[in-house]
């Protein structure tokens, strides 16, 4: 087998100045990710000079036989962690040959947000908390679980060691170094309360940005669940019963809310999510009903709350914030299956573009 | 295994100026690929340097046993992946020793064609789409299937990542940098429908090279697979019923399609090809009318149709070609199982050279 590895770790840089760019889009159902490669005559960090491609939009239901091609664009690179050398990953959204974003292209009407003066002037950071579970391939049930039954009850397992409380971890630290040698922003990782559950946070990153990185850095996890032989699942609930759901929470600032008297400021934008809270809801995820239930820390979905440190409100803001003046603040209602360019967009949206 | 691995990856540039030259050809199927290795006294890279070889072509149904010796001619040589250094793998084609090309030999004819001055003075141009699908060796049920089952249906599958999605990634990867460092044309990869199904293209590579590229990026592969312990299956149809085919659509452009004006040349050549529908369909691989059954991305055996970016025709032309009014067209009637030398120069000879 070492002769394979060698072979998929082959460094091409002393022998040809061709490069491989793997492309990647979100596929038909809002949440898979597709990627296929294509050889370039040398190395490119602008996005913006990358060839455009096409797909076959109707193996993806994106589009239909007799008319099937997609185009992707090239939106944002970074550096391949496993072809390394000069290869890259190149996060792309998907057209139609009219050159119209199609339905699923979330990215398209982010990026209008984000490229709106208003919007622009506040510089928007955001910090997102991604949860996902691992699971057993062939049984589908949680990795470290024993098949046909469960664990002991949660208590011992958020950030814990040992391996009978943490399930997983070469995955989980196999894909913090590989985001950071792809570029992505990663601020840190931790294990969850559920076990066979974890947490990678991306951020902060500013605006568009930071939905391509939770992109790549989703797709580098299922590229490196793939290699382990674990089903990466980012749905809401996994487990149902007395275990915790898994979220995205979405911590958020803009230029105003960072100065002084900001404080003032979150507690603007706070109200105005209040009031905007079914739409949020209804674009915060498939399924969060079963996980938004008022238990295991997270607020009831049909309620608008917010407290100081209080992980049982919809948005939580920390004491330090509290404490200094300014700062941000912490969405805790998106689930981990939501689209980040979705979440992201409509909370600057709702904070700073709309007027009750 | 180690101490073998080490062996193998030994570098002898320190100790000798001799190289491994390993000579490939065709066998007696016109599909099962043969080769074996000689010493050479110094490194070569051109092809008409190589001294001819035999063997023993009773053994590969090439010959009979009391007149067995089958001639090997080089015709081009690409970098060994396997042995580094200055070692060399170098395809060959087959004569009798009174210097005739043996039946199997359908390099010889296809180079004829590609020499033809109306040939040579329009650059054809080839991209071939080698799909190709990996079975687990013992069961010769497809990689990543359970045995005595099946997986999901498609639609997952296509570019899909992850443990339950993409089976084999390792040997394509491993493929895809071993045949740029062969000097290959690679120009890309992807996941296929059908799960543990894949593609790789080669070129755009003018002539006969095409063919000789194709050839060798195929025993690149059967190499690759034989490390991995798996086999490579280049069948039209490997499982019946709802799962998709195997093929190798053929891009082609002349030099007057890739000029302005082109789109017009492209349709004549495509009416040629209509009205030689039957004699190209029984060139272009055995099995096949298990596969062109007018589902599953392909059009009907026995029909000849054409269409932009539609995939159930037998032709397709791209938006982009048609949109510039010059470029190239897609034949995708060719099974994976296809001799490249064979179609690639009846294209050239119907759209060229043959007269209505």
């Amino acid at each position: 087998m070492s002769l394979l590895n060698d072979l998929v770790n082959l460094n091409l840089c002393d022998v040809t100045e061709k490069v491989i760019a793997e492309y990647i889009w979100i596929g038909g159902s809002g949440m898979d990710m597709r990627s296929k490669a294509r050889t370039l005559p040398g190395p490119e960090s602008d996005p913006s000079r990358l060839p455009k491609w096409n797909y076959d939009g109707s193996s993806t239901e994106q589009a239909t036989g007799d008319n099937s091609e997609v185009i992707i664009c090239p939106q944002a690179i970074f550096r391949d962690p496993f072809r390394r050398g000069r290869n890259m990953l190149v996060m792309c959204d998907a057209y139609a040959p009219t050159g119209d974003p199609i339905p699923t292209n979330k990215r398209f009407n982010a990026d209008k947000i984000f490229s709106h003066p208003d919007v622009i002037a506040e510089e928007p950071w955001y910090g997102i908390e991604q949860e996902y579970t691992l699971f057993q391939k062939d049984t589908k049930w949680p990795l470290g679980w024993p098949v046909g039954g469960f664990p002991a009850p949660q208590g011992p397992y958020y950030c814990g060691v040992g391996s009978d409380k943490a399930f997983g971890r070469d995955i989980v630290d196999s894909h913090y170094k590989a985001c950071l040698f792809a570029g992505i922003d990663i601020s840190g990782i931790n294990g969850e309360v559920m076990p066979g559950q974890w947490e990678f946070q991306v951020g902060p990153v500013t605006g568009i940005s930071s939905g391509d990185q939770v992109w790549m850095a989703r797709y580098i996890l299922e590229r490196i669940t793939e290699i382990a032989g674990a089903v990466l699942s980012f749905d809401p609930k996994p487990v149902l019963g007395d275990w915790n759901g898994a979220g995205a929470h979405t911590n958020y600032s803009t230029k105003s809310m960072r100065n002084d008297g900001g404080i003032n400021v979150i507690n603007e934008a706070i109200e105005k999510l209040s009031k905007r809270h079914k739409e949020h809801i209804a674009a915060y995820g498939k399924g969060n009903e079963r996980r938004l239930t008022g238990l295991h820390e997270t607020a009831d979905i049909n309620t608008f709350s917010w407290g100081v440190a209080n992980r049982g409100a919809s948005v939580r803001v920390g004491r330090d914030t509290e404490k200094e003046g300014k700062g941000y603040f912490e969405d805790r209602r998106p689930s981990s299956n939501m689209d980040p360019y979705v979440v992201t967009s409509m909370i600057a949206e709702t904070t700073i573009l709309w007027k009750p | 295994m180690s101490l073998i691995n080490n062996f193998i990856k030994f570098d002898l540039n320190e100790t000798t100026r001799k190289s491994i030259a390993e000579y490939l050809w065709i066998g007696g199927s016109g599909k099962d690929l043969r080769s074996k290795a000689r010493t050479l006294p110094e490194p070569v890279t051109d092809p008409a340097k190589l001294p001819l070889w035999n063997f023993d072509g009773s053994s590969t149904d090439q010959a009979p046993g009391d007149d067995s010796e089958v001639i090997l001619r080089p015709q081009a040589v690409f970098r060994d992946p396997f042995r580094g250094g200055s070692n060399i793998l170098v395809m060959c084609d087959t004569y009798t020793p009174a210097g005739y090309p043996i039946p199997t030999n359908k390099r010889f004819n296809a180079d004829k064609i590609f020499n033809h001055p109306d040939v040579a003075a329009e650059e054809p141009w080839f991209g071939i789409e080698q799909e190709y699908t990996l079975l687990q060796k013992d069961t010769r049920w497809p990689l990543g299937w359970p045995v005595g089952g099946f997986p999901g249906p498609q639609g997952p599958y296509y570019c899909g990542v992850g443990a339950d999605k993409s089976f084999g990634r390792d040997i394509v990867d491993a493929h895809y940098k071993a045949c740029l460092y062969a000097g290959i044309n690679i120009s890309g990869i992807n996941g296929e429908v059908m799960p543990a199904q894949w593609e790789f293209q080669v070129g755009p590579a003018t002539g006969i090279s095409a063919g000789d590229q194709l050839w060798v990026a195929r025993y690149i592969l059967e190499r690759i697979t034989e490390i991995a312990g798996v086999v490579l299956s280049f069948d039209p149809k490997p499982i019946p019923g709802d799962w998709n085919g195997a093929g190798a659509h053929t891009n082609y452009s002349t030099k007057s399609m890739r000029n302005d004006g082109g789109i017009n040349v492209i349709r004549k050549a495509i009416e040629k090809l209509g009205l030689r529908h039957k004699q190209h369909i029984a060139a272009y691989g055995e099995g096949n009318d298990r596969r062109l059954t007018g589902r599953h991305e392909t059009a009907d055996i026995n029909s000849f149709s054409w269409g932009v970016a539609n995939r159930g025709a037998s032709i397709r032309v791209g938006r982009d070609t048609e949109k510039a009014g010059k470029g190239y067209f897609e034949d995708r009637r060719p099974a994976s199982n296809m001799d490249p030398y064979v179609v690639t120069s009846m294209i050239a000879e119907t759209t060229i050279l043959w007269k209505p």
